[in-house]
């Protein structure tokens, strides 16, 4: 049997019908990557995947009669990380959990499922560390506005999150790297994408575009912060472990502005 | 909002309260109902950490550094020539909500110098929680330390708004306490918590019965205690800890290695360097009482009342305990499992996973995330065993010592030259 390069929309249920289709006609599956990618096999022939949903609802079925909430979880924790390739270890983690009697999505000795559960744990660090490290501005029209890059595709995942906490304000989370963005309008949530001006910036930004005392209550914040330090006990290596340096950009109270 | 006059008050009222280390956020059970602000029913966040490396979650002030007290150890003491400053009520409720709006914090933590009397300022500190849930409709979390000293009612009273309550030991032998802060009683401190105690477990069988009873500190109750100011032994510190755990339900116990304020002779001089490596093995024992099923008194006795400080308790205990080791992998019970040296509570459920489908080897547990380094040397698996039983504990200390890593070590030497 020769193997075949499955392309796929990028998306979870595109990957989904990936799997019915591998199923179906009894493919060996090479590689499975997303549009705009290129493969790496040389040799084999390239199919597209239509994303069809009955396909994608038959999947999501069995995959749930098959694994625990928690293992369900971890599957679509590890797609949203991106990492290349790893569409490739979801499928076979997923035959090798039809393929077993027992709850096999916990043989952490078996390689696909110890490899899509530790980038599942790195999905889920980056989903918390977004829980905390987005700061809302209050802009002028009343909505507050966060814009984020995170390494991961976490908007999806952290949605919930800032809905049941922020239900009585509007809010819009931005994802600059994928030019996609949440916006709560008090009743939903809805993903949007827009062009954002230049000079709206991470934290400070233009006042324009603004509430009063918004940009005061950035300086209060990281007034704040800078008088919870006790000196005699600094401990940079420590503070950079918690808070790495490639979200500072985003923390008011890290930026160099004031 | 007079910007100008906010800024003053919360540099001066954040940096006298920073030295209380407690900052969880977690363990309450408030949801978010009716559209309003805030949701604690999770696990708490960290929303920044300080240069020191300490978590920033919630906004953590004093409503007044005033203080009709004198307590040596304390920052806000009556005589300690300092610049003093008080938030109005309404000013710590506009602040808090700012702040939480933004996802700067997860809540508040208000505590206060002493003025006037503890049930004046105790009573001023559950205003503004009260002010925060009834007219903010906030769920966010609220830390109230409760102030030694104050009433019945009014510890009853806060507990209906906080989703915690404190009351700060400092001092963790009664000796100390005298020489320290000698205008304060040992029973001041212990009927609070008793008080708190006591509403928590009412309220809890009330709700049984009752669905609409409302919540009372829902996240507990929690102490700190100062470490390193009066010359007292590990082992007093832990078996404080392990009386307030096991008599008042404490959640955490907080312990803060004494940072020098003040030249007073019945302290540490100015300058003397913060015990911080001691800290780091008080809570590594905390931690070890409360998840991994050790008595205090395994891990420090009459015989043993100094925690080492050049290996963590864990291993400290292992080395003491070599009858015990190595444990074959693939069979040890739980509880066993949990005591070797390098294997923590995530890999300790891994491994009970993963060998009901085969039996694991050297490979499979590096694969887990073990600590190979110190695990190997107690522990037997389906391979080849390392021959090591000969070896006393002395000599495995140093040769785990050795392979650790630099960075580990670093910071040791760095914390030898205090001594
Ligand atoms: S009563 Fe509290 S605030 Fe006042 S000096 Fe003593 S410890 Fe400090």
């Amino acid at each position: 049997m020769k193997s075949v390069v499955l392309k796929y929309d990028g998306s979870f249920p595109g990957f989904l019908t990936c799997v019915f289709n591998a199923y179906e006609q009894k493919l060996e599956i090479a590689e499975i990557i997303p549009e705009g990618e290129d493969q790496k096999q040389l040799f084999s022939e390239t199919l597209e995947v239509i994303t069809e949903d009955f396909k994608v609802q038959r999947v999501l079925k069995s995959l749930k009669k098959k694994l625990s909430s928690n293992g369900f979880t971890r599957l679509y924790y590890s797609f949203l990380s991106e990492i290349p390739g790893i569409e490739l270890k979801m499928y076979d983690m997923i035959r090798y959990v039809y393929s077993s009697q027992e709850k096999a999505e916990l043989d952490y000795s078996h390689p696909s499922v110890l490899d899509i559960s530790k980038a599942a744990k790195q999905v889920g660090r980056e989903k918390h560390r977004m829980e905390a490290f987005i700061r809302f501005r209050l802009t002028k029209d009343d909505l507050y506005f966060a814009v984020i890059e995170p390494d991961f595709n976490v908007l999806p995942v952290i949605t919930k999150h800032f809905k049941s906490r922020y239900a009585d304000q509007r809010w819009l989370i931005y994802d600059l790297k994928r030019k996609l963005g949440i916006h709560y309008d008090l009743q939903k949530a809805e993903y949007v994408s827009m062009e954002l001006p230049e000079d709206i910036g991470i934290s400070g930004g233009n006042p324009d575009y603004f509430a009063e005392g918004e940009i005061y209550f950035q300086h209060l914040w990281k007034e704040y912060f800078d008088s919870t330090n006790i000196k005699s006990r600094v401990n940079m290596r420590l503070h950079i472990q918690h808070v790495p340096k490639r979200y500072w950009k985003y923390l008011s109270e890290k930026s160099p502005f004031a | 909002m007079d910007f100008d006059r906010i800024k003053e008050k919360l540099n001066i009222l954040a940096d006298a309260a920073k030295y209380d280390v407690s900052c969880s956020s977690s363990g309450s059970k408030r949801t978010n109902t009716k559209k309003g602000l805030g949701d604690s029913s999770g696990m708490g966040i960290c929303h920044s950490y300080t240069q020191d490396g300490r978590c920033v979650s919630l906004l953590k002030i004093l409503l007044t550094n005033h203080c009709i007290f004198d307590c040596a150890y304390c920052v806000t003491r009556k005589s300690n020539d300092i610049k003093r400053a008080a938030f109005k009520v309404q000013e710590v409720v506009d602040l808090t909500i700012s702040f939480y709006r933004r996802n700067y914090i997860e809540g508040l933590f208000l505590s206060s110098g002493i003025f006037k009397s503890p049930d004046h300022t105790m009573e001023r500190l559950i205003r503004v929680a009260k002010k925060l849930r009834e007219e903010e409709n906030f769920n966010g979390y609220i830390h109230l330390k409760s102030i030694p000293g104050a009433s019945d009612e009014l510890m009853r009273e806060a507990g209906l708004y906080a989703d915690r309550l404190s009351v700060n030991i400092e001092i963790p032998t009664k000796s100390g306490l005298k020489l320290l802060a000698p205008e304060k009683k040992h029973e001041d401190f212990m009927k609070p918590m008793e008080k708190v105690k006591n509403e928590i477990i009412q309220y809890k069988s009330e709700s049984k019965l009752i669905k609409s009873t409302p919540k009372y500190a829902p996240a507990g109750q929690s102490t700190q205690m100062i470490v390193g100011a009066t010359g007292e032994s590990d082992r007093d510190i832990m078996y404080s800890s392990a009386f307030f755990y096991k008599n008042y339900n404490m959640k955490r116990v907080y312990y803060s290695g004494y940072v020098p304020i003040s030249n007073d002779p019945r302290l540490p001089a100015l300058g003397t360097q913060v015990p911080m490596m001691r800290e780091n093995r008080l809570y590594q024992t905390d931690w070890l009482m409360r998840f991994y099923g050790y008595d205090v008194r395994e891990l420090l006795n009459n015989d043993f009342q100094h925690l080492e400080m050049d290996i963590d308790p864990k291993l400290s205990y292992a080395l003491r305990n070599r009858h015990l080791f190595p444990v074959d992998i693939n069979k040890v019970d739980k509880q066993l499992l949990l005591r070797v040296p390098g294997i923590g509570l995530k890999s300790v459920n891994k491994i009970l996973q993963a060998r009901k489908f085969r039996k694991l080897n050297w490979e499979h547990l590096q694969k887990i995330g073990i600590s190979m380094n110190r695990a190997k040397y107690f522990i037997t698996c389906d391979a080849r065993e390392k021959e090591l039983k000969d070896v006393s504990s002395e000599n495995l200390k140093q040769l785990i010592m050795q392979n650790s890593f630099s960075k580990y070590r670093k910071e040791f030497t760095q914390q030898l030259s205090l001594f």
